[in-house]
This record gives structure tokens, C-alpha cells and sequence, in this order.
């Protein structure tokens, strides 16, 4: 790509005047999002390299809904005035991403060297059986979703599990079906907030 | 004074005023470590309960802290306790159970609970502890044995164990020309004073006149503080600690990392001021290409000349980045310097700035450290707020600005031009070089990208000076290496030593060996990039080129100890679908190449290997070495060659007699019964998931090989050692 000046590849991103429907495009991807999200680009816009923010913006969308919907690229690929072939290219090429909807608990099993050593991968064999699901995959009652981790970066707690924001450190495959059942019952007692 | 230094001396003051807790000597502290690990090892509830226990005493004369992580990640929580006067206490794995007991009988009783500190023995909690510098250019002044003079001379006094204690530290980073190999170092606690010993009278001086008087004997005392003192003065006693050398981390375990004054108050952003007051980069490109420091990222490029090049580019816009997208599996140093010291990266980065002349800088961090991103945007705001971000820097004229963008998870963007692309905001792929980013980087402008760790060393660099930094290194390199110590080693943890440290000193030395008696069979550096360095090598010093000699790489610091437990084909197996998995799929060599490789390596442990695999498998690494566009692809190979080349022995026995010497790769492993030891309990019947084990109870058992799914449950659930493994 050739280097532009920030100013004039700035004024190209603008939305062509001529064509009709661009407030009605506008303002069905605006109605795809959430306010402070649509706000979020608007101010990137504002900035220098705009298309620059594109990374930080998907992070806040699956941030807000837990993944990333065609819908929801396309209203940022609107928005942020950036092709919906390069949202997606993105989306797809980082590990961060996900294209669909997961489970209640997010079961991160940390891949990291040292955890393997330790015997992460009894752990991963214990979960998969317990669930019955592979990475990736959530199991049908939308309670768990299994996924593999290069490494926590919590080394010498290994092996390390996940499970949404808490991490389990030292954990035994004795300790996955105690482990799931914990978070069954945590489940039972809070029912889910209304999206 | 110049202006510049005016307005550091006024920040410097409004610092001291802001810490009440340094004026307050007479206070007791307790500092409880907070970060990522120590976190997840339950240090949020420890700090809770201490600030309940302090309510409820009604005392205002403590002090709760908190810090951020030491990097002794076996043994966290760690708590530590200073009660002035005395030598701070450790402890270890704190839970809320050992906070009740630490409070009312340490806090309250002034007795420490003996049982639980910090790697020490129960009678630790001496009078005076005597830390003597035991590195090479300091040691070498006695010929005898240093420790022994001192214990001689403690038994010739009849000084009791109770009343001091001696303990070899590491480098305290006081030689200087003028005094190496004439003079030692020793530090005495709690007095916190270190004396420069010429010789062994003086060693008598200090005994007579400090331990037994308890005067200082200011003759010999050294006027400086210097760096790793702080440390020492916490950390000292504990063996983990003190045979390592404190730099990058030095603030690390020490500091409040959410409070800009407690950085200041150890002398932060000075070095930044000074340089600034000067007003001259060049001279900073100087001083940091003198300093020998080399890329902490894993490539070793020389800093100095790296900041030069991009200097010297014309040219309004140029940037700064810090490379903080720590993906190697089994290294945690970055993130356990954004979360322990964000100032001192973030000044490192300003003083890199100044010298190549950028006014916007980037730092990219991986969006799975949400801790180390919350503590550097606070970081930043606190520099904004105290004018050492933003426009006209300390009243210099020279302005920054710092901003962070995040990674997605995607381990190619660790390289530097898949890096910028991310922050373009696409696809993280690599491109050929050159042009270096030096020259043609972000948006086509000049940038410098350099490792978090780079950054936290340019701060000392200008602080003790260019010829300090040089020589604790080696020849080529100066400074530090901090390293993550993990797999089958006692003490995981985070480890900084000199460059040219032994790794025999690294994993047995400091890492206290490997657990439960085993062999150790190999060492990996470098993470997926590095190689296995087999025990033959220890003694090998790890420096950048020592460890490219025998197949591996520096790396950024990950470090993984393997028993005999481990085996290697395996290791190469894991390491290779890592790089499978993360490879971009922009060229060919690695795309296609390490696919085929890790197919050879999956029929290898699976007991499906064609003759020739071996041969095909090293052809095809050494292709992929040298043909894939960037150093992912063209380090990819580096465990299964090394591997190839040390352990051969290993592959053999996969390919040609189809076993698995370490008993791990579970294709290639048999579990029979022993007749002479099955009492016929039907325990391994009951619990085998497919039913192929056969025999009537108080009968000897038999597994159906045709059938057995070789999941070693029948192995696990035998008490009489009958299951066999093969």
C-alpha cells in the first residue's frame, strides 16, 4: 500500500456523498451495536489512522456480546469505513477472536510449556471426556465452552485452568468433575442476566 | 540548575511529601504481593484480611502494602513483615489462616511464626545477617574461602548462631575498576549499611566493632547506594534471591507498581531528567551503545545501534515501540515487569524516544495480560498527570506521548513487522526485511521496537553509567538476563543473573535442582524457537552466541527443566505444533513445511514411522530454517533438530523398535500384568473403561492388548505394583 498522508487517507475514508442510502446503512449498523461502542469509533474516526483501531474496536465488540457476529463486522466495517473483507480477514487471523457464541464458563486449558510438562495434557484428556465436547465447541446446554491456551503466563502455578476470569492453579484430573460441578452450582443459584 | 532538573528536584519533593510511609522509620510494615499469579494463588484475600486484622487492633502505627510480584512463583503468596529494627520477614504460601497467626503473633507478639517463612530454617530469624558479595570480581580478593574466614572468626568470638548469620549473595553491583579484585562487599542486616573490605583486618573490625558493639564502623562504609541494595535488603536472606543480580527487576517485589511516587522516591525518571537536561540524543545513543546492551527479546541486537539508525533517519515523524507480546509459552518476565514496575519501562521508552527523536510510541500488549494492562495505563495517567508525559516533558521541550494498543493472540505478531502491521490495525503478518523498521517502519516512518525488558534497563544504563552496565555482562553483552524458570525445577520462579551466568548456576544453584531426586535430562531456552540443551551442557554460560553454539537460542528468557520423565520426541512434537499452529500461512517453507514435519513427528509417536523419516524430517527442518520469510518460520525447526541432534537415541528407539524410552508417548507404550505380583483384586478389571481385562477374582488378570486403549488407568488403581508399564 502506498503511504498516504494521515490528513488525505483521513478525507478518502469519508463517506461518499453521493450515494442515498448511506443513513440508512449508518443507521442500521448503529443499531447492531451498543451506544458506547458506536461512540468508541466515532471518536476513532476523529483520530489519525482511523483504520489503526480496527483491533481495539473488535476487542470491545466481543467485550460486549462474546463474539463476533457477521452482523457485527459488517456494522463495524461501516462505521469505521474500513472493507468487511478486511474486518473478517482480521477477526479470523487472531486466535482472540471468536465467530461464535460461547458457553456460560469459558474453560481455558493452559497449553504453556510448563503446564504441559505437568501434565496439562491428562487435564485436557479428563475435560474433554468429562464434557464431552472438543476445543472449541460448547456443550449443548450452553454451560461450558472448552478452549486451549498458549500460556497464562502463571508458570509456576502449573497446570494451570481457567474458567472465565478465575484462575485454577495445581489442578489434578481428580479435581475436573469437583471443578465443573462447582461451577454448575454457581450457575443453578444465579441464573443468567438478561443479555 | 537547569530548568529540567528544577522541575524533577520540585516532582522529587512533592514525592517525599506524598510517602508519609518513608519518614515513618518507626512504623511496621506489612507488603503483600499483588499480581497475575500471585492473584490467582490467593493474595487479593490475603490483603483483605490483614486490613481486617489492622481495623480490629485499633493500631495506626501499621502500615499495609502493596507490592507486585518477586518472581518466587512456587511459593506464593508472599507476605513479608519489617518491624523496624529488625530483618524483614518472609512468608510464604500465606492463607487466611496463616494471616490470623502472622498478625497476632509476629505483627503483635514480635515473635515470627517460625514454620512458615520464606525457604528458611525455623531458627532463621538471626541478629545480624552478614551478606558478602560472592560474585567472581568481588571474590577473588581473598584466596581462601570467604565464607569460611568469617565463620572462623565468628567461632574464634564465640558469636552464637542466634547473633549472626552469614549468607553468600550474588553480585550487589558495587565493582567498579578502581576496586576490582582488591576490595569485597559485604552488606550487614538489619543495620542495612555495606562495607568495602580490603582485607582480613577489616574482616576483625567489623566483627568486633559492629556485630559485637553494634557501631558502625565508618571507615569502611560505602557511600553509594547501589542497585541491588534495596533487594538485598529485603530479599537477602532468602537463597533464591540472593544469587541473583537485580536490575531489570530491581524495583520489582519492592515498589507500590500503582504509585508514580514510590518510583520517584527510588530515584525513577532521574535518569530520564538527566538526559533530558543535557538535551543532547546523541550523547543517549552514546552512552546506551557503550552500555553493551543487546535486545532482550530474543534477537540480541545491539540497542545502541538500533536507536543510531533510526536517529539518524530524516524525517519529522518516527515512533517508539515496546514489544510486549510475550507469546512464548513458559515466559512471564514482560509481564511481570509491567505489572511489578510499569515506570521503568515507561521511562526507558521516553529516554529512547528523546534519543531518536519520536513524539509518539506505541506499547503492545497481549490482551491475555489484563492485569499488566491495567497497571501501565495507570501508569500513564499518572505521567500525564505529573507533566512527564504529553506536551513539553519536565519544561524540556521535548514531547511524548505514550498509547496502548492490544494483541489478539496471535504469536507471529511478536515479530517486529507483523507487530506493526497489528497496530495498523490488520492482519498480523510479517514482511521481508529489509527495509528494518529502523528505517521504514509504522505508517513508513522510522521506528524503534524494542522488548519490555530493553526498555527496563535503559533507566540504570544512564543512572551507573555505560562502563557499570558493560561489566557484568560478558564480553559482548552487558547487564542482565532475567529468565522464567519453570518445568521439573524446585523453585519456578523469575531469575536474573549476568550474562554469561552457567545454567548449572541458573536451574541448580538458584532453581534448587530437580524435585523428587530425578535425572535431569534436558534444559530449553528460547521457547518454541530455542532448542533442548542436554545435561552435558550445563556448565555452558548463556549468553546470546554461547547458546546459538549448541543448537539454541537465547530467546526472551523462557527456561523449561525436563527430567527423565520427559521425552524428547514428545517435547519436539509439542513445540512444533505450536509453530504450526501460529504460523501465518504467508510463505510457503513454514506454512507447508512444518505441517509435514509435525506429520512425520505425529507417525513417529504413534508407532507409524516409515524408515526414512528421520532423514526426511532433518532435511525438511533444515529447509524450513533456511528458506521461511521470518525468524518464526526460520526458527520453528530449532527444538526438533537439536532434539535430533542430542537425543537421537530417543528417535531410534521410536522408529525402530517402536518404544517410548521415557514411557510418555502413550501409542508406543504396553501395559501387561505381572503374574507374580496380581493377587487377583479385580481393581484394574472394575475400573478399565473398555473392559479388556480378564481373570476371576483371587485369579491373576490379563489384558487383551487387541483391545486395551492404553489409558494407564489399570496402572494407576493397582496397589501391588502388578500393572506394568513398558
Amino acid at each position: 500500500m502506498k503511504f498516504q498522508d494521515p490528513q488525505e487517507r483521513n478525507d478518502a475514508m469519508k463517506p461518499p456523498t453521493t450515494t442515498d442510502n448511506w443513513n440508512e446503512v449508518k443507521a442500521a449498523a448503529e443499531a447492531a451495536l451498543p451506544a458506547p461502542i458506536v461512540e468508541f469509533i466515532a471518536d476513532c474516526r476523529r483520530r489519525e489512522h482511523p483504520e489503526s483501531h480496527l483491533i481495539s474496536v473488535l476487542h470491545k465488540v466481543q467485550g460486549h456480546f462474546g463474539y463476533l457476529s457477521a452482523e457485527h463486522m459488517d456494522a463495524v466495517a461501516q462505521l469505521l469505513q474500513v472493507p468487511a473483507a478486511k474486518v473478517s480477514g482480521v477477526a479470523t487471523f487472531y486466535h482472540f477472536f471468536r465467530l461464535r457464541p460461547r458457553g456460560r464458563y469459558v474453560i481455558n486449558v493452559c497449553l504453556g510449556t510448563a503446564c504441559y510438562v505437568k501434565g496439562a495434557d491428562k487435564l485436557v484428556a479428563k475435560l474433554k471426556d468429562e464434557l464431552g465436547i472438543d476445543f472449541g465447541e460448547t456443550t449443548s446446554d450452553g454451560m461450558f465452552s472448552l478452549e486451549a491456551s498458549r500460556c497464562l503466563g502463571t508458570c509456576g502455578l502449573a497446570p494451570v485452568v481457567m474458567f472465565n476470569d478465575d484462575v485454577h492453579p495445581r489442578v489434578t484430573p481428580d479435581q475436573v468433575p469437583v471443578l465443573l460441578q462447582q461451577y454448575l452450582d454457581r450457575a443453578r443459584k444465579a441464573p443468567p442476566a438478561a443479555p | 540548575m537547569g530548568q529540567v532538573l528544577e522541575n524533577y528536584r520540585k516532582l522529587s519533593a512533592r514525592a517525599e511529601e506524598a510517602l508519609h510511609w518513608t519518614q515513618q522509620a518507626e512504623k511496621i510494615r506489612i507488603q503483600v504481593g499483588s499480581a497475575t499469579c500471585e492473584n490467582a494463588a490467593g493474595a487479593e484475600e490475603v490483603l483483605a484480611e490483614f486490613r481486617k486484622h489492622i481495623a480490629a487492633s485499633g493500631r495506626d502505627d501499621i502500615l499495609l502494602r502493596r507490592t507486585a510480584c518477586t518472581g518466587r512463583c512456587s511459593c506464593e503468596p508472599i507476605v513479608g513483615v519489617m518491624i523496624p529494627g529488625k530483618t524483614a520477614a518472609k512468608y510464604e504460601k500465606v492463607d487466611r489462616e496463616l494471616v490470623h497467626r502472622i498478625f497476632t503473633q509476629h505483627v503483635l507478639g514480635g515473635r515470627p511464626v517460625a514454620d512458615r517463612l520464606l525457604d528458611s530454617p525455623p531458627d532463621t530469624m538471626v541478629r545480624y545477617e552478614l551478606l558478602f558479595c560472592g560474585s567472581a570480581r568481588c571474590g577473588r580478593l581473598l584466596e581462601k574461602d570467604f565464607r569460611q574466614l568469617f565463620l572462623d572468626r565468628l567461632a574464634a568470638r564465640k558469636i552464637p548462631e542466634s547473633q549472626a548469620r552469614v549468607v553468600a549473595a550474588n553480585c550487589f553491583g558495587l565493582c567498579r575498576t578502581e576496586v576490582i579484585g582488591k576490595a569485597s562487599h559485604v552488606l550487614v542486616l538489619p543495620t542495612k549499611v555495606i562495607y568495602r573490605i580490603a582485607d582480613e583486618a577489616d574482616l576483625d573490625e567489623i566483627l568486633d566493632t559492629h556485630v559485637l558493639g553494634g557501631r558502625i564502623v565508618e571507615r569502611l562504609r560505602v557511600p553509594d547506594a547501589p542497585i541491588g541494595q534495596r533487594f538485598f535488603e529485603m530479599y537477602g536472606d532468602v537463597a533464591f534471591f540472593n544469587r541473583q543480580s537485580r536490575i531489570a527487576l530491581r524495583n520489582s517485589g519492592i515498589i507500590d507498581p500503582e504509585n508514580l511516587f514510590e518510583y520517584v522516591h527510588f530515584n525513577g525518571f532521574e535518569a530520564l531528567a538527566r538526559a533530558l537536561d543535557r538535551n543532547d540524543p546523541a550523547w543517549v545513543v552514546e552512552q546506551v551503545t557503550a552500555s553493551k546492551l543487546r535486545g532482550r527479546g530474543g534477537g540480541g541486537y545491539p540497542t545502541g545501534l538500533k536507536w543510531a539508525g533510526a536517529a539518524e533517519r530524516p524525517g519529522e515523524t518516527k515512533y517508539i515501540i515496546c514489544n510486549a507480546d510475550e507469546g512464548d509459552p513458559g515466559a512471564f518476565m514482560d509481564r511481570s515487569m509491567l505489572e511489578g514496575d510499569p515506570f521503568s519501562v515507561l521511562e526507558g521508552m521516553m529516554i529512547g524516544a528523546f534519543a531518536i527523536g519520536a513524539t509518539r510510541g506505541f506499547l503492545y500488549i497481549r490482551a491475555e495480560y489484563p492485569m499488566a494492562i491495567r497497571r501501565v495505563e495507570h501508569a500513564i495517567a499518572q505521567c500525564r498527570e505529573h507533566g512527564l508525559l504529553g506536551e513539553n516533558i519536565l519544561g524540556s521541550g521535548f514531547s511524548l506521548d505514550l498509547e496502548i494498543r492490544l494483541g489478539a493472540g496471535a504469536f507471529v505478531c511478536g515479530e517486529e513487522t507483523a507487530l506493526i502491521h497489528s497496530i495498523e490495525g490488520q492482519r498480523g503478518q510479517p514482511r521481508i526485511r529489509p527495509p528494518y523498521p529502523a528505517e521504514r517502519g509504522l505508517w513508513g516512518c522510522p521506528t524503534v521496537i524494542n522488548n519490555v525488558e530493553t526498555f527496563a534497563n535503559v533507566p540504570v544504563v544512564l543512572h551507573y553509567g555505560p562502563q557499570w552496565f558493560a561489566q557484568i555482562g560478558t564480553e559482548h553483552s552487558g547487564g542482565t538476563k532475567v529468565f522464567a524458570l519453570a518445568g521439573k525445577v524446585n523453585h519456578t520462579g523469575l531469575v536474573e543473573v549476568p550474562m554469561g551466568a552457567t545454567l548449572r548456576e541458573i536451574v541448580f544453584g538458584i532453581g534448587g535442582g530437580v524435585p523428587g531426586g530425578k535425572r535431569l535430562k534436558a534444559v530449553q531456552t528460547g521457547g518454541p524457537a530455542g532448542g533442548c540443551i542436554p545435561a552435558e551442557f550445563l556448565d555452558t554460560p548463556v549468553d546470546f552466541d554461547t547458546l546459538g553454539k549448541v543448537g539454541s537460542i537465547m530467546g526472551s528468557g523462557g527456561m523449561i527443566v525436563m527430567d527423565e520423565d520427559d521425552c524428547m520426541v514428545d517435547i519436539a512434537k509439542f513445540f512444533l505444533t505450536f509453530s504450526q499452529d501460529e504460523s501465518c500461512g504467508k510463505c510457503t517453507p513454514c506454512r507447508e513445511g512444518t505441517r509435514r514435519m509435525l506429520e512425520i513427528l505425529e507417525r513417529i509417536t504413534s508407532g507409524k514411522s516409515a524408515p526414512d523419516d528421520l532423514a526426511r524430517l532433518e532435511r525438511l527442518g533444515k529447509l524450513v530454517k533456511k528458506a521461511s520469510l521470518c525468524g518464526l518460520g526460520r526458527a520453528a525447526p530449532n527444538p526438533v533438530l537439536s532434539t535430533l541432534k542430542y537425543f537421537r537415541d530417543e528417535y531410534e528407539a521410536h522408529v525402530t523398535r517402536r518404544t517410548c524410552p521415557a514411557r510418555k508417548c502413550t501409542a508406543l507404550v504396553r501395559y501387561e500384568i505381572d503374574p507374580g505380583k496380581c493377587v487377583g483384586c479385580t481393581a484394574c478389571a472394575r475400573n478399565c473403561p473398555v473392559s479388556c481385562i480378564s481373570g476371576a477374582p483371587k485369579k491373576v488378570h490379563e489384558i487383551d492388548q487387541a483391545r486395551c486403549v492404553k489409558c494407564g488407568r489399570c496402572f494407576q488403581v493397582c496397589r501391588f505394583d502388578a500393572v506394568l508399564r513398558k
